[in-house]
């Protein structure tokens, strides 16, 4: 995977303090915004962890800044008014990013299964998430809970049906995607 | 209009903030509103509704709208007729009137050449009498004829003419020395006679303050004094006895800024016009200060600057306060400022945001401060003024989306507002 090349204003110190005055901050917040959706996609990152040292993107060593608590809580909240974010708490202190919607993974999904015939086959989610059939492809790496509600979506179009194993690692679900 | 009192009285110049322009050694005594300068006689004329003030050398009439002033010299006034009672006087305005001598030419006679007499009425509208005191005051003045004093000489030996006023409980006499006295002779004579002198002044300090009058009359030999130490100072010359009381060259300086004013504005002299009054005075003396401190002064600055210039009949914040206020309603060269954090600032007028907008947007485009960005230190340096003074510029600045901030390890610091030269949606697009 190619380095995530950051934008050149990351380098700038005043990026990592919240802006007071309101225009300034609304265009800090849309450029936090959209870097973060950038990376998390980039990266393939799902979860991010408001608490310090955490997600390495809220600090830049080569300036000596990082973000505070309440910077990135107004950007990842941003992030959540958009429908792009779910906070995973009530303390708000970890959040889930959608760099790519939940229908928009359920329709990847679908593809996938369309075009590597598994129209009528049975997968486990541990498959899915990093077996080999979907090495290399958008699904690996995906997250457990966006893939079960992905999966969901599906069920209510009748495409697939989920089932629960013995054990969780055998949780699965079957597609009928025709 | 020109009148025919323009051939006979004084003209008088005014400050830029509308306060007339007094003589050296020239201290007000008490002002009124609303008066009525008359001139009796066939070819008769009046100054109608002025602010009259009585100062130690002049009468001074002022036309506050037409923004005209004129005097009448105390040399040349002669009797004070007695406040007359009667019927008559009851229903009229109160009034007094005065003789005045006038020259070959017409013109009110300062210096002897008394060619002819008229006489002068002051009408005091708005007052239920004469003022209090005015009448006395104004014979005391006339009796004192400040205007007579030669400027105070100076002599090795420090011999000057006493200040021959009533107003002064004692006279002061001084021996001049003109023979060459052997024990006057060598070092030791020097040391002597610089003793002596400062063994004069330790008396004549001393004196002063026994007695508030005596202050009064002394005022002006303090100045003298002043202004002899500075000379000292900058020559670099300086005795012994001086160095005990004397700080670093800055101090000095300070302290000369705060002697400067000799005719300070009192509740007693202006009554109802007193916040007026020092309003303008107020406002024609933060002039010097704003020039050195990059033309914002903070309200605390100015209060205990002014003060110290008064010396006595010190002004509370209050009346400060409302003396700054007042100068909306005026048309005098500064403003008060009040910004968003609360603190206040006394403001040249000549000095506007932009023009220190503009100066920060260049100090934070200039080399180092792009990637550093600027404190609040480091603006005050380059723009001359104190530093709580420049934060408040560089945060008005923010405000104004020229700047943005930076709050790290290293303080709180401002930027070029960057931001703003970002488009959000294509900032991110694969190119």
């Amino acid at each position: 995977m190619a380095d995530f090349s950051f934008p050149y204003f990351y380098n700038y110190p005043p990026y990592f303090t919240l802006q007071p005055v309101r225009d300034t901050r609304e265009k800090q917040v849309e450029l936090w915004k959209q870097l973060i959706l950038k990376y998390c996609k980039h990266h393939k990152y799902f979860v991010v962890d408001l608490e310090e040292g955490d997600f390495p993107l809220f600090a830049n060593a080569n300036i000596d800044r990082k973000l505070t608590y309440e910077a990135r809580e107004v950007f990842l909240g941003a992030l959540v008014s958009e429908g792009k974010a779910e906070w995973m708490d009530k303390g708000h202190r970890r959040c889930l990013i959608l760099w790519r919607r939940i229908q928009d993974w359920a329709e990847l999904l679908l593809s996938f299964v369309r075009e590597n015939g598994m129209e009528d086959s049975v997968m486990t989610l541990e498959e899915i998430m990093s077996g080999d059939e979907t090495r290399g492809s958008e699904l690996a790496g995906i997250d457990r809970g966006v893939l079960i509600r992905g999966i969901k979506i599906l069920e209510q179009k009748g495409k697939a049906a989920m089932f629960k194993g013995q054990a969780t690692d055998d949780d699965g679900v079957k597609f009928s995607a025709h | 209009m020109e009148g025919a009192w323009t051939r006979i009285m004084h003209s008088v110049q005014l400050t830029s903030s509308g306060r007339m322009h007094l003589q050296q050694g020239e201290v007000e005594c008490q002002l009124v509103d609303a008066v009525d300068l008359d001139c009796e006689g066939g070819a008769g004329w009046t100054l109608k509704t002025g602010l009259l003030t009585l100062t130690t050398h002049r009468l001074l009439w002022l036309d506050e709208k037409g923004k005209k002033a004129w005097a009448v010299p105390l040399g040349a006034v002669g009797q004070l007729y007695a406040v007359k009672k009667s019927i008559k006087s009851m229903f009229a305005a109160p009034r007094m009137r005065f003789q005045a001598w006038t020259q070959r030419d017409g013109k009110l006679a300062t210096h002897g050449q008394r060619v002819a007499e008229l006489v002068l009425t002051l009408v005091f509208r708005g007052q239920s009498g004469v003022p209090d005191g005015f009448v006395q005051r104004f014979a005391e003045v006339l009796q004192a004829k400040a205007w007579q004093q030669k400027r105070l000489e100076e002599s090795p030996s420090g011999g000057h003419k006493g200040a021959g006023s009533s107003l002064e409980a004692s006279v002061h006499k001084r021996p001049t020395v003109s023979t060459l006295n052997p024990a006057m002779a060598g070092v030791s004579g020097i040391l002597r006679k610089e003793q002596e002198q400062w063994e004069e002044t330790d008396k004549n300090l001393h004196d002063a303050f026994q007695d508030l009058n005596g202050l009064m009359s002394k005022a002006k030999e303090m100045v003298i004094l002043a202004e002899k130490m500075r000379v000292r100072l900058l020559t670099g010359q300086a005795s012994t006895v001086e160095e005990e009381g004397v700080g670093t060259n800055q101090e000095m300086q300070d302290w000369m800024l705060s002697v400067g004013i000799t005719s300070p504005v009192t509740k007693e002299s202006a009554g109802a016009l007193y916040h007026q009054q020092l309003s303008r005075q107020l406002a024609d003396f933060v002039r010097e200060p704003l020039k050195r401190s990059g033309g914002m002064l903070a309200m605390v600055d100015a209060y205990c600057l002014f003060n110290r210039a008064r010396g006595t009949e010190l002004i509370s914040p209050e009346d400060l306060l409302q003396a700054c206020t007042i100068w909306q309603t005026l048309d005098v060269p500064v403003r008060l400022r009040k910004f968003d954090s609360g603190v206040m600032v006394i403001q040249s007028k000549s000095q506007s945001d932009d023009e220190v907008f503009l100066r920060l947007t260049m100090l934070v485009s200039n080399g180092e401060a792009e990637k550093l960005g600027i404190s609040a230190a480091e603006a005050a340096r380059a723009l001359g003024m104190a530093p709580a003074l420049a934060r408040e510029q560089l945060l008005a600045a923010e405000g104004q989306g020229l700047l943005c901030r930076d709050d790290g390890v290293d303080g709180l610091r401002f930027f070029s507002n960057f931001f703003k030269d970002i488009n959000a949606s294509t900032i991110f697009q694969e190119s």
